[in-house]
């Protein structure tokens, strides 16, 4: 267990530290509730999602010990928040390249038309493509 | 064959009056046992962590389908509810830190102490949640096919109760958690200060501090992200 108790030598200090972190936490919450009343447009939800990783990366390393802890819990640690982030993306991705098919057909216009239109040669994939571009 | 065995063992058994109680046969040094818990707990903090990014998955995309309904619903929740239940459960991840350093350093009272202030900050959390929860229920903000509150913007649209489904589920799970954090930091506290853990067996309190921690970590994402959304 010597890895684990050569950082309790001074168990003062340890405290002084967990204190710090814990006031650098605080200040950070008063910094994301703060921006959330100023209007950034679509960057409030990256700033407030970027400061909450700051902040669980901050309870990760020093609360959670990972920054003098064994490297196999890091391993560990990091490859859940890869897998997460890998499942999140393809999520998005998926959701992003999909077009709702319900409003399209709603507001197709009349089959003899779109042809004409859009000038192309097959009438049924002329459509489609030019009501995606609505 | 049985000299093997024995010799992989610093501290065999039935040999000398060393041997730690905590320390289990098939495990060769207490410094193993430990290591071991701790990548097993890891590993279940990992499956938390997957558990809640499903959910998390499911709120950014029913978000990105009703933006309008989601941020409408999320002015319905208490911004100053939500901010001093972050601010509660960071200071109670400090607390609970200072318990596993109080443990590793033979202060078994002040590991109990922390442990109990820990418990206190966790009831706090759930008192006001629980005071959220009924306020929200007074208005007819319900999860799902419950959701009866008037005066919605957009009428008949399922967003808000889709708002409200997430927002029950994945503040009810991390509730669920702080509760059962509470019931094993009070375990811990009692047998703290029956003088159970010094710097030579401290592995309980490390392992539920770990948990505490993450369901810190978990509030940090979920505030921001019901609370704050613009």
């Amino acid at each position: 267990m010597s890895t684990h108790t050569e950082h309790a030598d001074n168990p003062k200090a340890e405290a002084a530290k967990y204190l710090a972190t814990l006031v650098v936490l605080l200040i950070l919450t008063a910094i994301t509730v703060g921006a959330s009343y100023i209007n950034f447009g679509s960057g409030n939800i990256v700033i407030a999602l970027a400061i909450a990783t700051v902040k669980a990366i901050i309870v990760g390393l020093i609360f959670m010990h990972l920054l003098h802890d064994k490297p196999v819990n890091a391993v560990i640690a990091v490859g859940g928040f890869v897998f997460l982030g890998i499942f999140l993306m393809f999520d998005f991705i998926d959701v992003g390249s999909r077009t709702n098919p319900q409003p399209i057909n709603l507001h197709a216009p009349p089959a003899a038309t779109a042809p004409a239109a859009a000038g192309a040669p097959a009438a049924g994939a002329g459509a489609a493509a030019d009501t995606k571009k609505e | 064959m049985s000299t093997t065995t024995v010799d992989l063992h610093q501290d065999p058994h039935g040999h000398g009056g060393e041997h730690d109680p905590h320390h289990q046969h098939h495990f060769t040094t207490m410094e193993q046992q430990f290591d071991t818990s701790k990548i097993g707990m890891w590993l279940f903090l990992v499956t938390e962590v997957l558990t809640f990014g499903g959910l998390f998955a499911g709120f950014g995309l029913m978000q990105n389908k009703y933006p309008q309904e989601f941020v409408a619903a999320h002015e319905e929740l208490k911004r100053w509810a939500g901010s001093t239940n972050t601010v509660v459960l960071l200071i109670s991840s400090f607390t609970a830190v200072m318990a596993v350093l109080s443990a590793r350093t033979n202060q078994g009272k002040k590991c109990a102490k922390y442990l109990w202030i820990t418990v206190g900050f966790g009831a706090i959390f759930m008192c006001i949640k629980a005071y959220e929860y009924s306020a929200d229920f007074a208005e007819g903000l319900f999860p799902g096919k419950f959701y009866s509150h008037h005066g919605d913007l957009i009428a008949g649209s399922h967003g808000y109760a889709t708002f409200f489904s997430f927002y029950f589920m994945m503040t009810g799970l991390h509730g669920l958690h702080v509760l059962i954090g509470m019931g094993l930091m009070s375990w811990l506290a009692i047998r703290a200060s029956r003088g159970e853990f010094s710097d030579k067996y401290y592995t309980p309190v490390d392992l539920v501090a770990l948990f505490w921690h993450l369901v810190d970590m978990i509030w940090i994402y979920l505030f921001p992200l019901y609370y704050l959304i613009t």
